[in-house]
C-alpha cells in the first residue's frame, strides 16, 4: 500500500470512530425527543426508537402540573429571573471588568487576587450565610436574590474574563478619546464597547444558560411553587403521580432543554469563541 | 522603590469596581467568614437558636456521623471517576478532530451539545429512565443476553452510571483542548520528523506540554465541579441506595434545608472546602513540574 493510501485509510478509520462515538453522545438526546410521544409501555418494552404513532398527548398531560399550574407558567418564571440576571451580570461585570484593566489604583494588585480566588470559592461554602443574609434582606422566595448578585458582580468568571479581554485592546484609542475630552464612561462607551461586543454575547450567553439550568440556588432561594422556573418544575412532574407518565416527564424535559438547543445552534459562533478564548468551565 | 503616581482620573476607578467591592465583601468574604462561624454554632434558622459549641459539629462528623464518611467516600469517588475520563476524553477527541478535515464543524457540535445542559434537572431525568431497570440500556444488554442490571438499586453500579451523565458532557473542555491544539506551532512538529520522532513521543513531548496551562486549568475547575455535584444525584438516586451515592453537596443540603441543621452542615461545607483547596494546592505545587508556560519547551 503506498504510503498516501495508507493515510486515507488511517483517516476513513478515524472518521468511522468519530462517528461512532458521536452516535453514542448524541443518542439520548434523539431518543428523550421520541419518547415524548410515548406511553410507559413503549418506553419501557421496546428498544425501537420510533413511537408507534406522534401523539401529542403526552405533551397536554404533561403540560399541567401539580396545584394546576401549567408550564405556561413556569417558563414565565425562568424568563423572569433568566433575562434581568443575565442583563445584569454583564452590565455590572462590564463595569468592574473596566475598573481592573484600564486603571490604576493602589492595592491592584490585592484586589485581583481577591477576585481570582473567589473564582475558586466553592458555592457550597457560601451559600448558607447567603440564605440568611438574603433571608433578612426579605428577598427570599422570589429572583431578588439573582437579581442581587448579578448586580454586585458576584460571578468572578465573568469580570476575569472581560479583564482578559479588555486588556488585549490596546489602549491607544482610549487615551486619544480622554485627549478629546471623553470621560471615562464615555471612552467605555463609544471605544470599548463596540470591540467588546462578541465578548459581551458570549458572557451573557453562558450566564443565560448557567441561570436557566440552576436548580441548587433556585431550590434554596425559591419556595413557593407558582414562582418555580421550568428547571425546577420538572422535579415536580417526578412526584406528581403515584405511577409516573414517563411519556409526559419526557415531553417537558425536552421542552425545557429546547430553548437552549435553538439559542446553540443560532448563536453556534460565539459559544465556541467564548470557551475557547475564555477557557469556561462549562 | 519608585513610588506610583496615580493620577485624578485613576480615582475614578473606585466607582467603577464598587458594585463588585459591595458584592465581594457582602455576598463573598463575609459569607466564606459566616460560614465558618457558623460551623462552630449549633445554628438553627427555624428555632433561631444560635449557640458556640466549639469543635463539635466537627467531632461528630468525624467520630459519631456514619452518613459523613459514606458521603466522603461517594465524593472522592465521583470526582476520581468523572475528572480523568473527562479529561481523557475530551483530550483524544479533541485530537482526532483536530486531524480531520471536513465535517469537524458538525462533529464538534454534536460532542459539544450535551454539555449545553450542564447540571440540567431534564438529562438528570433522561438518566435516570434510561438506566432504569426495564430501560433503554437494559433492553439493549437483554439483546445479547446479558440479564438486566440494576443501575440505580445496586450500590455497586449507582456512582459510577450517575458519574457517566457527568462524563457524558466533556464538551466544553474539547473545545478548549481544539483551540488550544491549534495554537501549536507546525514547525515543532516539523522538527521532529526530521529528527526522526515517532507520533507517540511527538504527543507526550510537544502536544502535551504545549497545551499543559489548559489542561491544569480544566482539572482545576472540573475538579471544584465535580466535589460539589449535587443535581445529578439529587434527582436521579436520592443519595441512594444504601447512600452510596450520599454526595457531600447532597448531605450538605438535607442537613441544612431540610432538617435546619445549618451549623452542622456549614461544617459540612467547610469539609468540601478544605477538599477544594488542598487539590488546589497540590496542583498549584506540582505544576511547575508539568505546565510549561510560554515557549521554552
Amino acid at each position: 500500500m503506498s504510503r498516501k493510501a495508507k493515510k486515507t485509510t488511517k483517516e476513513i478509520i478515524m472518521y468511522i470512530v468519530l462517528i461512532i462515538i458521536g452516535l453514542f453522545m448524541i443518542y439520548p438526546l434523539i431518543w428523550m425527543f421520541f419518547s415524548s410521544f410515548k406511553t410507559n409501555e413503549e418506553i419501557f418494552g421496546s428498544v425501537a426508537l420510533l413511537p408507534q404513532m406522534f401523539s401529542l398527548e403526552p405533551f397536554i398531560h404533561g403540560w399541567t402540573s401539580a396545584g394546576g399550574l401549567t408550564y405556561a407558567t413556569f417558563f414565565r418564571n425562568s424568563f423572569v429571573m433568566v433575562v434581568p440576571t443575565t442583563i445584569f451580570t454583564v452590565l455590572s461585570s462590564t463595569l468592574v471588568a473596566y475598573g481592573f484593566a484600564r486603571f490604576h489604583f493602589r492595592g491592584k494588585k490585592l484586589a485581583f487576587a481577591i477576585l481570582l480566588s473567589t473564582l475558586m470559592l466553592p458555592n457550597a461554602i457560601v451559600i448558607i450565610p447567603r440564605y440568611t443574609i438574603f433571608n433578612s434582606l426579605g428577598v427570599l422566595d422570589g429572583y431578588g436574590a439573582f437579581y442581587l448578585m448579578s448586580i454586585l458582580a458576584c460571578y468572578p468568571f465573568f469580570v476575569y474574563m472581560l479583564v482578559q479581554f479588555m486588556r488585549g485592546i490596546p489602549t491607544d484609542l482610549d487615551e486619544s478619546a480622554y485627549i478629546d475630552g471623553c470621560g471615562t464612561f464615555k471612552t467605555l462607551t463609544l471605544i470599548l464597547l463596540p470591540i467588546l461586543k462578541p465578548a459581551l454575547f458570549s458572557a451573557g450567553l453562558f450566564q443565560f444558560l448557567w441561570t436557566y439550568n440552576d436548580y441548587f440556588n433556585s431550590l434554596i432561594f425559591i419556595h413557593s411553587v407558582s414562582r418555580f422556573t421550568a428547571t425546577m418544575a420538572l422535579r415536580l412532574s417526578l412526584d406528581a403521580e403515584s405511577v409516573v407518565n414517563w411519556g409526559s416527564v419526557m415531553a417537558m424535559s425536552f421542552l425545557v432543554v429546547l430553548p437552549l438547543v435553538i439559542l446553540f445552534f443560532v448563536c453556534q459562533k460565539y459559544f465556541v469563541d467564548g470557551i475557547a478564548t475564555t477557557g469556561l468551565k462549562g | 522603590m519608585k513610588k506610583r503616581k496615580y493620577s485624578k482620573r485613576d480615582n475614578k476607578a473606585f466607582l467603577y469596581l464598587s458594585p463588585w467591592i459591595i458584592g465581594m465583601l457582602l455576598l463573598q468574604i463575609f459569607p466564606f467568614l459566616t460560614s465558618f462561624y457558623y460551623s462552630l454554632t449549633d445554628y438553627n434558622p427555624v428555632s433561631r437558636d444560635i449557640n458556640f459549641i466549639g469543635l463539635q459539629n466537627y467531632i461528630q462528623l468525624f467520630t459519631r456521623d456514619v452518613e459523613f464518611f459514606q458521603s466522603l467516600r461517594a465524593t472522592i469517588l465521583y470526582t476520581v471517576y468523572t475528572v480523568p475520563a473527562k479529561i481523557i476524553m475530551s483530550l483524544l477527541i479533541a485530537i482526532l478532530l483536530n486531524k480531520g478535515r471536513k465535517g469537524i464543524g458538525i462533529l464538534r457540535t454534536i460532542y459539544y451539545l450535551p454539555s449545553l445542559f450542564g447540571g440540567s434537572v431534564a438529562v438528570a431525568i433522561l438518566w435516570r429512565v434510561i438506566f432504569m431497570d426495564q430501560g433503554l440500556v437494559n433492553s439493549v444488554i437483554s439483546m445479547f443476553g446479558i440479564g438486566t442490571i440494576s443501575f440505580f438499586g445496586d450500590p455497586r453500579f449507582a456512582l459510577p452510571t450517575l458519574s457517566s451523565l457527568e462524563v457524558w458532557q466533556f464538551g466544553s473542555s474539547m473545545v478548549m483542548y481544539l483551540a488550544a491544539l491549534k495554537q501549536v506551532p507546525q514547525s515543532l512538529y516539523e522538527a521532529a520528523d526530521i529528527d526522526g520522532a515517532s507520533k507517540i513521543a511527538q504527543f507526550f513531548k510537544i502536544t502535551i506540554p504545549q497545551i499543559s496551562p489548559i489542561i491544569f486549568f480544566t482539572i482545576i475547575m472540573q475538579t471544584i465541579v465535580a466535589l460539589q455535584n449535587f443535581t445529578s444525584a439529587f434527582i436521579i438516586t436520592n443519595g441512594g441506595p444504601v447512600r452510596s451515592t450520599y454526595m457531600l453537596g447532597l448531605k450538605l443540603f438535607n442537613d441544612g434545608f431540610n432538617f435546619f441543621r445549618m451549623g452542622y452542615a456549614s461544617a459540612t461545607s467547610w469539609v468540601i472546602f478544605i477538599l477544594v483547596l488542598g487539590f488546589t494546592l497540590i496542583m498549584f505545587g506540582t505544576s511547575r513540574f508539568w505546565v510549561h508556560y510560554g515557549d521554552k519547551a
